[in-house]
């Protein structure tokens, strides 16, 4: 096109460019622009024109009378359903406002509250060093990781140092959710390793337990397993020993991630290529060098973003602790709408819990899919 | 692998793991200074936080009678909310002393679920709750109706049977805890609510419009509520049963929270010596002091002030005494005699 | 250990401990790691049976599996086969397991398709519908799907109204907070013509399905053999059913004193757990779809544009089988979940398993240890039926190498 010679120019005129096409103009409107991109991506065929007049009429309808429900008509404030009602027909977000200590800390005493705080910054500084590269002093900050789950349980339980003593009955709320999901993930990792070592193992009797196990988890839905925590595991040790449920939980749990987290593993080790696997064995390392020095490295890189998935999908799971009893954050809501004074909000207690959790599992796979593409341009 | 060990183990260690020795549940209690009581989670009139966090009701303020007995002070108690589920498990565990959840005393809990039933502090019925729109005036006009049901409980073999018997039909819906049945029942997802009667009438008075829901005439259950403790330990069950017969025997004799220190000193007969501990000393054969029974009655008054304070027709429950009166009154309320 | 020592060598130099020799040598040494796990592992469960049977016999309790017998004495509300309060506790708990498999079911159809119909959406080049889907897949699955559950049965429960204001779909269909009522279909005598009939027009269809494609193997002529199936499944049956006199009724559902009364009753828990499991696993299957599709290159669509292949048609015969190799196995594990995530009906009191064996069976007879055992194990066999369906349907659209 560029050099195709047009005789209707002006001789002399040495122009290279049909008219409209000379790179310096802009183009022109019916190929590029604000109407042009609504003509291809809006009504480029006859059922295209139908889905976007569909959708506008469907995000009419539902749009402004969400907003109105959720903004606009709501009461911000109020100490009963009534105080709401008489100032606005919408949400009454005043219930939750109340009660959004509640929300985070559960039954936790008011004044050992910087407690759950400190343990909160702390887990942030003990997630650094493993979410970032680029952390300074990364390997002291790690063994800070390896020892947090002792700090953090002193912390929140005391009894030693001079704290005082809070029982497990008292946590709940957000609070809750946190510790379940961060337990969970934490120790089934290397639970998980094991697991997945022992799948790709070739001694045949490692590989049977391990498949068995994995396969028992992954068929069963976590409620029972919570069940068996709540009714059963209480059976299976020595008689007159009684431990905290919140431990018992917190090890099926674990179980159940493991579970998982085995899986995720799994798919990091069948990634690395086999050329690996040879390169360390010329090397003369044994299997448990390798498997340190070489192979685990380069898988757990590949299954970070699956341990992150893993982890939302523990952190969502959470909830299911209302089924043994436990007032997690959704249950600390179900549970506050039997004071008469508020009965009947709750559409307004699952929509925050559901904002909430929207909020902070959809942070978090973005971070996952960030993960995935800085791995995708490193190879 | 030593992370996971290290935490289990650190856990035990802090929230105790408890093994071994059988003590005695009254040398416990007193080396404690604490009696533990398990609790309803919340039902209005029997067991439940007011504004302030405190726990009240009917249940709440017999337990704290029995502290009061055992270690001199009714506000020694620490509360340990329960499930229907959960309560057996936090009394087989040693976590709690005494159940004082309304719970049924039945054959299969006493003889085969080990527990040792006391007495009966409050005798129960099951009924049924409906709008008063619907137009029921009976349960056997119930035929085709839909009936919401807490699960777990007596209630709902109850309710079978009742509507077998009868032969009517009718749509059960099974909830896991007492509020969300509540709650359902309130969206009018059921024509009905099935639970005891005074928790019917508890329910009732937490509704925005309590004139809108009649209580049916049908009570289609004995349930006979009263404390629970361990099968087993003998002295601590005759503890519990002799204090809430105190409560009984005071109402019965006349001796209330405000005159009970005067009766002491000047019983007006007997009687009430002996139980005030003016005469004899009773309280050394249950291992406690002689003021055992005096202190019991002064920590919230004999067994007629609780329940009408609490319960009472001058309540938001507002319920009558009914079975629950005395035998003077008509009532089943019975104390054997303190000799 | 620094060195490496390989089994020639530790045998040449004579180690005087036998063991020690035995570890070294690479074949006895797995025998040994296996044997040990072996003898762990059995010790573990001696211990833990040990102590169950020690706590077992503190309480005084039995294990056996005798209660199943015992009548269960409550009613359920949804009962797809004959119950009664009288019938025994392994009758509830087949009743149980019908309407987990029931909810499950319906589940992973009303899922694929919404999936299916989202994940194409999201792909289109309309940009609102595919901003609009997307928003509606990350909102749904990044919520717990309990709170789904919740969501929608408290929506049902307090927004629909009560059976007496009904919304009624040409007074057949009833929409009302206690479920939907439908009519039911009543069966006459007679009626054994028209099954008869369909039996033959299913049989007939599948013959002419293999005629016409050998007839397109042999000569390349297509007949439009779905249309005609359709044709003579739907046709052949309605003939007689009309010549045989319309052997039958429908049993509309009419207002009783409380409810409406007869036809077919959906209950709201079920609608709630059937929708809310259905929009939370469409949302990943969405996902699954999209990629799926995705993953499909570029020249398929051209090289079978190339072929003179008309663009549905290479949805249908080229890219979609090509996908389905991709989509099939995350898809087998969406499937695995929504059926474990239909345990989450004892939150609104759906009667699965949970809810009657596991439930209300657990409580009544105070059987832990056993109720929770079968609870597990139908679970299990449930997953391992799923994917062993999964799989060998896998195998059969597999990419043949030959």
């Amino acid at each position: 096109m560029a050099n195709t010679h047009n005789p209707d120019m002006t001789p002399g005129l040495v122009n290279a460019y049909e008219p409209g096409e000379h790179p310096d103009w802009p183009a022109p409107s019916s190929v590029k622009g604000p109407a042009h991109w609504i003509k291809t991506n809006l009504f480029g065929s006859v059922t295209n024109t139908l889905l976007t007049l569909l959708t506008i009429y469907l995000l009419y309808k539902i749009i402004p009378a969400m907003v109105d429900w959720m903004f606009i008509d709501a009461a911000y404030t109020g100490t009963s359903r009534k105080d709401c009602e008489a100032q606005a027909s919408g949400a009454c977000w005043a219930f939750i406002g109340t009660r959004l200590q509640l929300f985070i800390y559960g039954f936790y005493p008011e004044a050992e509250r910087w407690r759950v705080n400190l343990t909160a910054i702390l887990l942030v500084v003990a997630l650094a060093p493993v979410l970032y590269d680029n952390v300074p002093h990364r390997g002291k900050a790690l063994i800070f990781t390896v020892l947090y789950p002792l700090i953090a349980g002193v912390l929140l339980v005391g009894g030693i140092f001079g704290l005082e003593y809070v029982a497990t009955d008292q946590f709940g709320g957000l609070m809750l959710n946190v510790i379940i999901g961060v337990t969970g993930i934490a120790f089934s990792l290397p639970i998980g390793i094991c697991l997945a070592l022992g799948r790709q193992s070739h001694l045949p009797v490692l590989r049977i337990v391990c498949v068995a196990f994995i396969e028992f988890i992954r068929g069963v839905p976590l409620i029972t397993l919570l069940f068996v925590a709540a009714v059963m595991l209480s059976y299976f040790v020595p008689p007159g020993t009684n431990f905290d449920l919140l431990v018992r939980m917190l090890i099926m749990v674990t179980l159940f991630a493991s579970g998982y987290m085995a899986e995720v593993i799994r798919g990091g080790l069948q990634a690395i290529p086999k050329g690996q696997y040879e390169a360390a064995d010329s090397m003369g390392l044994k299997y448990w060098q390798s498997m340190r020095l070489i192979i685990l490295p380069q898988a757990l890189k590949i299954a970070i973003p699956g341990i992150v998935n893993t982890f939302i999908a523990l952190y969502k799971d959470t909830t299911l602790v209302i089924v043994i009893g436990r007032l997690d954050i959704l249950g600390i809501g179900r549970s506050s709408l039997a004071d008469s004074k508020w009965q009947g909000l709750s559409t307004e207690v699952y929509v925050f819990v559901a904002i909430f959790f929207f909020i902070s599992c959809f942070l978090m796979s973005r971070y996952s899919l960030y993960l995935e593409k800085k791995l995708h341009t490193g190879h | 692998m030593f992370k996971r060990a290290s935490i289990v183990a650190a856990a035990a260690a802090v929230v105790g793991i408890a093994t071994g020795a059988q003590a005695a549940t009254l040398d416990d209690v007193k080396a404690r200074g604490v009696l533990h009581c398990i609790v309803n989670t919340g039902l209005p009139g029997f067991s439940y936080t007011d504004a302030n966090g405190n726990w009240a009701g009917f249940d709440a303020d017999m337990c704290r009678s029995v502290a009061a007995a055992v270690l001199g002070d009714g506000d020694k108690v620490k509360f340990i909310p329960a499930t229907g589920k959960t309560r057996f498990t936090l009394l087989n565990s040693k976590e709690g002393d005494v159940i004082f959840r309304n719970t049924t005393w039945t054959f299969v809990r006493d003889v085969d679920v080990k527990l040792t039933f006391i007495h009966p502090t409050y005798y129960d019925g099951q009924g049924f709750i409906i709008r008063k729109s619907k137009g029921v005036k009976s349960a056997k006009e119930l035929d085709g109706a839909t009936v919401c049901i807490q699960t777990g409980t007596t209630t709902e073999l109850n309710l079978a049977d009742f509507f077998r018997a009868n032969k009517i039909k009718y749509t059960p819906v099974p909830i896991e805890d007492s509020s969300e049945a509540r709650k359902n029942y309130l969206a009018d997802r059921c024509d009905a609510y099935t639970t005891d009667a005074s928790g019917l009438a508890a329910t009732r008075a937490t509704f925005e419009k309590p004139s809108d829901h009649v209580i049916l005439p049908e009570i289609i259950s004995k349930e006979p509520l009263g404390p629970v403790v361990r099968h087993g330990d003998n002295q601590w069950e005759d503890i519990v049963r002799w204090a809430v017969f105190a409560l009984i025997q005071a109402e019965e004799s006349g001796v209330t929270a405000a005159n009970a220190d005067e009766m002491a000193k000047t019983p007006p007969n007997p009687d009430v010596a002996r139980l005030l501990g003016a005469e004899g000393d009773l309280g050394a054969m249950l291992g406690l002091d002689k003021a055992w029974a005096l202190r019991a009655i002064k920590a919230r008054g004999n067994f007629g002030e609780i329940f009408e304070s609490n319960l009472g027709t001058k309540t938001p429950i507002g319920l009558e005494r009914g079975l629950n009166a005395l035998y003077t009154a008509g009532g089943l309320q019975y104390a054997p005699p303190f000799r | 250990m620094t060195t490496t020592v390989d089994q020639g060598s530790a045998t040449a130099r004579g180690e005087p401990n036998v063991l020690l020799k035995l570890w070294r040598n690479k074949e006895t040494r797995s025998v040994i790691i296996q044997i040990v796990t072996m003898a762990l592992l059995f010790a573990f469960f001696a211990y833990i049976i040990n102590n169950a049977v020690l706590n077992l016999q503190a309480l005084g309790k039995t294990f056996s599996f005798d209660f199943l017998q015992e009548p269960a004495s409550y009613d359920i509300n949804q009962t797809l086969i004959e119950y009664t309060s009288r019938s025994s506790h392994a009758r509830a708990m087949l009743v149980g397991i019908l309407n987990t498999a029931l909810v499950a079911f319906c589940g992973v159809i009303l899922a694929t398709i919404l999936g299916f119909v989202l994940g194409v959406i999201r792909l289109s080049n309309n940009w609102l519908a595919s901003r609009i889907v997307y928003v509606f897949i990350e909102f749904t699955r990044n919520v717990p799907v309990l709170l789904h559950i919740l969501l929608i049965h408290g929506i049902m429960v307090h927004f629909l109204p009560l059976p007496k204001q009904a919304i009624s779909v040409g007074d057949a269909l009833f929409l009302s907070n206690r479920g939907v009522y439908a009519p039911r279909p009543e069966f006459l005598d007679g009626f054994g013509f028209t099954v008869a009939a369909f039996g033959i027009a299913v049989i007939a269809a599948v013959i002419f399905r293999r005629w016409a494609k050998k007839v397109q193997e042999d000569t390349g002529k297509i007949y439009p053999v779905f249309l005609i199936c359709t044709g003579v499944i739907i046709g052949l049956p309605l003939i007689v059913f009309l010549i045989s006199g319309s052997p039958l009724v429908w049993e509309l559902p009419k207002m009783g004193r409380f409810n409406l009364q007869g036809g077919v009753m959906m209950l709201p828990e079920f609608l709630a757990l059937w929708l809310a499991l259905s929009f939370y696993t469409s949302a990943f299957i969405a996902e699954i779809v999209r990629s799926g599709i995705m993953a499909i290159n570029k020249g398929q669509w051209e090289a079978a544009g190339a072929l003179g292949i008309r663009r549905n048609r290479v949805l249908q015969l080229v890219i979609i089988p090509q996908a389905l190799r991709v989509i099939i196995p995350p898809l087998a594990s969406q499937y695995l979940n929504l059926t474990k995530n239909s345990s989450l009906a004892i939150a609104i009191g759906y009667m699965d398993i949970v809810a009657t064996i596991g439930g209300i069976t657990l409580m009544q007879t105070g059987k832990e240890m056993e109720t929770m055992i079968i609870v597990l194990l139908i679970y299990l066999s449930f997953s391992l039926v799923i994917s062993a369906f999964m799989n060998w349907y896998n195998k059969r659209i597999a990419l043949v190498e030959r």
